[in-house]
């Protein structure tokens, strides 16, 4: 689909810190993407997962250490950058107008002509089976129509990489499963994957490889089937065993700083 | 009481055979005051999102000015724009005072910052929902105004229709700088402040409850229209 050497990958985290009011959110992340894979963000809520698609994706500055996307076509043109990856939220914002004139819209703020812009709305609606939803509200849709178009919105502008913040949170089965469809569409068609979910199940369907996050910090990155047949991590164990994690004294493998309270916070 | 239900009597009949001295006030007051509604969008809007959406210095002070001359004394903004434009000031030339347009200039004053910062408001909670969907999508503030100005407009229809609740019973600017003239600038609530003062109650009255009535008719008809939309939006 896209030229040899076009591209904005890999992306590289270094040494990658987020604190709020010196309370660290992220600590010490580094990782590195490169292309063709998918990649599931696992962990119990205030992981950081979500604040970690926000950072990659770029619309939160780390307070320390550097986001860089290394490819050729990363070379300090943040309009092209932003064009080139995009982000579905957990709980999208579906603009005020018809399901047709959100995808229209998207694809206006990069910049494609109106023409080309109908189009590439048509085949979208086919591809995501919103067709006969086109002319209707956005906002009066059901869930999983909405997480539906918000892909939809997303896929049209053919992204390079596309980060997803839980795509199928309260989704039931069948509506899970059609944006798995969908999300499953995108990446056959060359788009890189980087997604958060809290569905172990989910992670093993959709992702290549799996990286385990626990209070701010990465523990554990490595391929979806290693790391399902045992984890090297004793917290990412738990966690995979179905325990609820939270902090306990002395828990968790060496190397970090004892937690200040046991107490569990939801 | 006699006097009140006497005078109420004659309004009503006043109203109901309609002459055309009444037409040409209710046409005057209809036309200043949405000439004046409509200029006041057509800034208040704009200048409500953009204090909204950039950051600039001087920001939460504008926004609190806006607030703020959200309750202008119309007889002060009436007084401001008679000293502007009378013979030896500043827009003496354009010779405007007492006529329609210095009415429908002084009332775009005093309802402009009632829109802008009822608009101001509207699109900052807006944005609060929309921000993070919109900087994703690649759109900052320049990009998003248009957006928002859109998707609130339900909201802003409110605004608007404030400001025009302001403009059509505002009685000290009209009478400062349109001199209340018979066939020239006198409109419902100039005349029936004169009115009054003559003790003629009940064509004040009169006027009085065609005033109310034109409100209560464009409220509901654009509640209605809102519904509407709205359903389908």
């Amino acid at each position: 689909m896209r030229a040899a050497g076009d591209t904005i990958l890999p992306l590289a985290l270094q040494d990658v810190w987020y604190n709020v009011d010196g309370v660290n959110l992220l600590k010490a992340i580094n990782l590195a993407f490169t292309a063709g894979v998918r990649t599931a963000v696992i962990g119990p809520n205030g992981a950081g997962k979500s604040l970690l698609m926000r950072i990659m994706h770029g619309l939160i500055k780390p307070s320390q250490g550097t986001v860089e996307w290394q490819g050729q076509a990363a070379d300090g043109r943040h309009k092209s950058l932003a064009a080139r990856q995009a982000m579905v939220f957990q709980r999208p914002v579906m603009l005020r107008r018809s399901v047709a004139a959100n995808i229209e819209y998207a694809l206006k703020l990069i910049g494609v002509a109106s023409a080309e812009r109908r189009e590439r709305t048509e085949e979208i609606l086919d591809k995501t089976g919103l067709r006969r939803l086109a002319s209707s509200p956005a906002r009066v849709l059901s869930g999983g129509e909405q997480q539906r178009l918000a892909l939809a919105r997303v896929w049209a502008r053919n992204p390079e990489v596309l980060f997803l913040d839980e795509p199928t949170a309260n989704l039931d089965p069948a509506a899970t499963h059609r944006v798995e469809e969908i999300v499953s569409a995108i990446h056959a068609g060359g788009t890189r994957l980087i997604m958060t979910t809290h569905d172990l199940g989910q992670a093993r369907r959709m992702a290549d490889d799996v990286i385990f996050m626990h209070r701010g910090r990465v523990f554990e990155h490595r391929d979806t089937e290693a790391f399902f047949a045992g984890p090297e991590n004793d917290l990412a164990q738990a966690f995979v065993r179905g325990e609820l994690l939270w902090w306990r004294k002395g828990e968790g493998t060496g190397g970090r700083r004892q937690p200040r309270h046991e107490k569990y916070r939801s | 009481m006699t006097d009140f239900s006497d005078a109420f009597a004659a309004a009503i009949d006043l109203v109901a055979t309609w002459d055309d001295d009444l037409a040409e006030i209710i046409g005057l007051s209809l036309r200043v005051s949405l000439t004046a509604v409509f200029a006041a969008t057509l800034i208040g809007l704009p200048v409500g999102a953009a204090v909204a959406l950039f950051r600039f210095p001087g920001r939460s002070v504008l926004a609190v000015l806006l607030n703020a001359m959200m309750g202008l004394p119309p007889v002060v903004v009436g007084l401001i724009v008679y000293l502007l434009l009378s013979r030896a000031g500043p827009f003496g030339v354009f010779g405007l005072l007492f006529t329609p347009t210095a009415m429908i200039i002084a009332q775009t004053l005093l309802i402009t910052p009632i829109v802008a910062a009822l608009t101001r408001q509207a699109v900052s909670d807006l944005w609060a929902e929309y921000e993070e969907q919109l900087r994703s999508f690649g759109a900052g503030p320049a990009a998003a105004l248009p957006t928002l100005l859109w998707d609130g407009r339900f909201n802003l229809i409110t605004a608007i229709l404030a400001g025009f609740g302001r403009a059509s019973a505002e009685v000290g600017a009209v009478m400062i700088v349109g001199g209340n003239i018979d066939h020239v600038t006198r409109v419902m609530t100039t005349s029936i402040a004169l009115e009054v003062s003559k003790g003629d109650l009940a064509l004040a009255l009169g006027l009085g409850i065609v005033l109310i009535t034109i409100a209560l008719v464009i409220n509901a008809g654009v509640f209605w229209i809102g519904r509407v939309a709205e359903e389908s939006a």
